[in-house]
């Protein structure tokens, strides 16, 4: 366990800063609020309905796009570990699984889906 | 106690206590934060297994991409706050039932079975780090491998499919 020392020494690092910004901004940044101050913001309005909206659809492809390609990388990293191990049949092996994903992504292309209209 | 078993405690307090804030979350947004946590705690159950590469993959995939669907989803259908829904009456006492009869028949297979559970094997240095899961992979299992590529074009063609339909109404 004690090679992934250093993913928990960031991990604390990364704590540590991110509370230090938060409680040095609360320790030195005025803090006079008002009922009408911590009321949301509307363009000088006053505030009516739910804060939430619910989000077009455009949002899910996005999200799904992003997964696939996510766990595509997931398998790349296994890859480049072993490439030079694999030699020209890793290349082609590899080779062949990205061009099935580059159609997929060409035909996201094509059909807009990256777009956002 | 070796400091595998304090991390094991430590993380199952870790994992239980985020699994009820899911459950107990009145916004549903607060309850897909829980999951992270319950997921990140779940990766580092892996590392302590031995599985690094599936640690990577839970991070990556699960804390990462399907959350981020899980939140688009919940926000795509306006459901941050879950209403109180009147339950069946017949939905608790199934559900107490079906909790009891697992706990039960849990007991009863340890109590049983207590001292005839195999040994777990002693794994060799270096295994299910990314390097051995790629040598095997992109060997034995090179056809599994390039079916995945066809499935994630299908999932990805299928998405496109759907949502594009929507828009055009």
């Amino acid at each position: 366990m004690s090679e992934y020392l250093p993913i928990v020494v960031l991990l604390i690092l990364s704590a540590f800063v991110a509370g230090a910004a938060i409680a040095l901004g609360h320790l030195f940044g005025p803090h006079h609020p008002t009922e009408r101050k911590s009321l949301p913001y509307e363009s000088g309005m006053t505030p009516f309905g739910p804060g939430a909206r619910r989000m077009p659809v455009r949002f899910y492809l996005i999200a799904v796009l992003f997964i696939l390609f996510d766990i595509e990388t997931v398998f790349f990293l296994p890859w480049a570990v072993v490439f030079r191990k694999l030699g020209l049949f890793g290349l082609i092996e590899m080779l062949i699984f990205v061009m099935v994903l580059v159609v997929g992504f060409l035909y996201a292309w094509e059909k807009g889906a990256l777009e956002w209209e | 106690m070796s400091i595998d078993i304090i991390l094991f405690l430590g993380l199952a307090v870790v994992a239980i206590l985020s699994a009820a804030g899911m459950l107990f979350s009145r916004n549903a947004i607060y309850s897909a934060l829980f999951l992270i946590i319950n997921f990140s705690a779940i990766a580092v159950y892996y590392l302590i297994l031995g599985a690094p590469f599936i640690a990577l993959t839970q991070i990556t995939v699960y804390a990462g991409a399907i959350m981020v669907l899980f939140i688009f989803v919940i926000m795509l259908l306006g459901a941050e706050q879950t209403g109180r829904t009147p339950a069946s009456w017949w939905m608790r006492p199934l559900g107490m039932g079906l909790g009891a009869l697992l706990i039960l028949e849990s007991l009863y297979l340890i109590f049983t079975h207590l001292h005839s559970f195999p040994q777990p094997i002693e794994i060799i240095d270096g295994f299910g780090n990314p390097g051995q899961v790629g040598e095997i992979l992109f060997d034995k299992y090179v056809l599994p491998f390039e079916i995945i590529s066809l499935l994630l074009l299908v999932a990805m063609i299928g998405a496109i499919v759907l949502t594009k339909k929507k828009m055009k109404r």
